[in-house]
């Protein structure tokens, strides 16, 4: 068979909604956009753990901080599905996390803003998981199969994360008036980050999209900014709080809000790494990977020492 | 072909133009698992995800933590990966042809009156 014939059966796949495993026949450009989003989809939940962790030692009560662990916890283990994911396409875990170190890869942009106050995990958890599960709930019919049945668990998981972010700050909304100015802090710094983590507008694209076609990517990035703003001016109003945009208003010939223009050039200065936190992020997984060498490297002379032993008493 | 995907998406945050090099030894040598796990007794044990670890105690218990965190599972099965063999999809033909001639081998083959009832 010609390289064309392969591809014609692949094309028909994914038409047809057949998914990709990883034994399967694949273009080489299709598998190197998987390997790149799913590590960093990987890269985003391990890095994502960092502002959260922030404030696990100072959560306001016990049951905050076994709320704010678990959650934390989830996250370990979404990047863990993910790299799994990612590793059946070729790529091997040690050159994801190198990557990841190097800074060579990238991870949601949204990770280097910092946590200042206790209303920012009511406000992550709101509106930063949730803009996450809109794009995560399009990727459980994404056409790589492990992608997609990674995306199935971590949905499960994430709509606790979305939950107890919200609850954070309607209780916050119904205290003193600090804890109300606190609340609505945090949703006028988080807002916009929120929007960005979209990415650019579909209009700023000359490329045909390849990703739409191998239905790796199956709504644009207008497309779920729009289902998120529509989500979320809907929620606000329970909280009684505002959102920091004088342009959004209701549409009725579009039946959607519209919103204001997003700050195009912060949103670049953060990509390309000049954000509030992005060296600080950066430091702290490569420190925590530095200090956790010799734990891997004991457990592998354990399990080393452990199994000549048995092949001893074998013998 | 690769000028074609330059078009950032959610969660695609685009190559870095210039990368450090590499200084930091991640090799760890640990080996890949597949873990099964049985979520209710009675039930069979199924696949659900892999994971990298030491060793089979390890494994096992990475498991717990990462894929039976909410009580999905009441028995786990741990393997290497190495261990496994897999058909290969291009020779699914080949494979899969002799039962699809056979279709006397389902129940609906075979067209009974309606007198006999279920069976
Ligand atoms: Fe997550
Ligand atoms: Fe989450």
């Amino acid at each position: 068979m010609q390289i064309q014939d392969f591809e014609k059966i692949f094309q028909g796949k994914i038409d047809t909604e057949v998914k990709i495993e990883p034994k399967d026949w694949m273009p080489d450009a299709y598998r190197k956009t998987n390997i790149r989003q799913i590590s960093q989809h990987a890269h985003s939940e391990v890095v994502g753990m960092l502002p959260e962790g922030n404030w696990i030692s100072r959560a306001p009560s016990l049951k905050r901080k076994a709320i704010l662990l678990a959650k934390v916890q989830d996250e370990a283990g979404h990047g863990l599905y993910l790299y799994s994911a990612a590793e059946t396409l070729g790529m091997s875990r040690d050159e994801m996390i190198e990557q990841l170190l190097t800074g060579k890869a990238k991870y949601s942009s949204i990770f280097n803003y910092p946590t200042l106050t206790w209303a920012d995990m009511g406000a992550v958890g709101w509106l930063v998981d949730g803009a996450a599960i809109l794009n995560q709930v399009m990727l459980c019919r994404t056409s790589y199969g492990p992608y997609a049945r990674a995306m199935v668990r971590i949905c499960k998981e994430e709509s606790f994360h979305q939950r107890q972010g919200f609850e954070i700050l309607l209780v916050l909304s119904k205290g003193t008036p600090e804890q109300k100015a606190m609340c609505q802090d945090a949703i006028n710094r988080w807002w916009w980050p929120s929007l960005m983590m979209f990415g650019p507008k579909d209009t700023e694209s000359t490329n045909s999209d390849q990703s739409m076609k191998w239905k790796i990517k199956r709504k644009t990035n207008d497309e779920l900014r729009q289902q998120f703003v529509d989500m979320v001016v809907g929620q606000i109003k329970v909280l009684g709080m505002t959102l920091p945009d004088a342009d959004l208003k209701w549409n009725e010939d579009r039946n959607h809000y519209d919103f204001g223009e997003i700050d195009w050039n912060e949103f670049w200065a953060v990509v390309k790494g000049n954000g509030p936190c992005n060296k600080e992020r950066l430091d702290a997984r490569n420190q925590a990977h530095v200090e956790g060498a010799w734990v891997r490297e004991a457990a592998m002379a354990y399990a080393e020492k452990k199994a000549k032993k048995l092949e001893m008493k074998v013998a | 072909m690769n000028n074609l995907i330059i078009k950032q998406y959610y969660g695609d945050y685009g190559e870095i133009e210039t990368g450090a090099a590499s200084t930091i030894s991640t090799e760890t040598a640990w080996h890949l698992w597949e873990v099964f796990i049985r979520s209710k007794q009675g039930l069979d044990h199924k696949h659900a995800g892999s994971l990298h670890a030491a060793d089979a105690q390890m494994a096992i218990e990475n498991a717990r933590d990462v894929y039976t965190r909410r009580m999905e599972g009441v028995s786990i099965w741990v393997v290497e990966s190495k261990h496994i063999t897999a058909s290969n999809p291009d020779e699914a033909g080949e494979l899969y042809e002799p039962a699809i001639d056979k279709v006397y081998r389902h129940p609906t083959f075979y067209d009974l009156p309606d007198e006999v009832g279920h069976m």
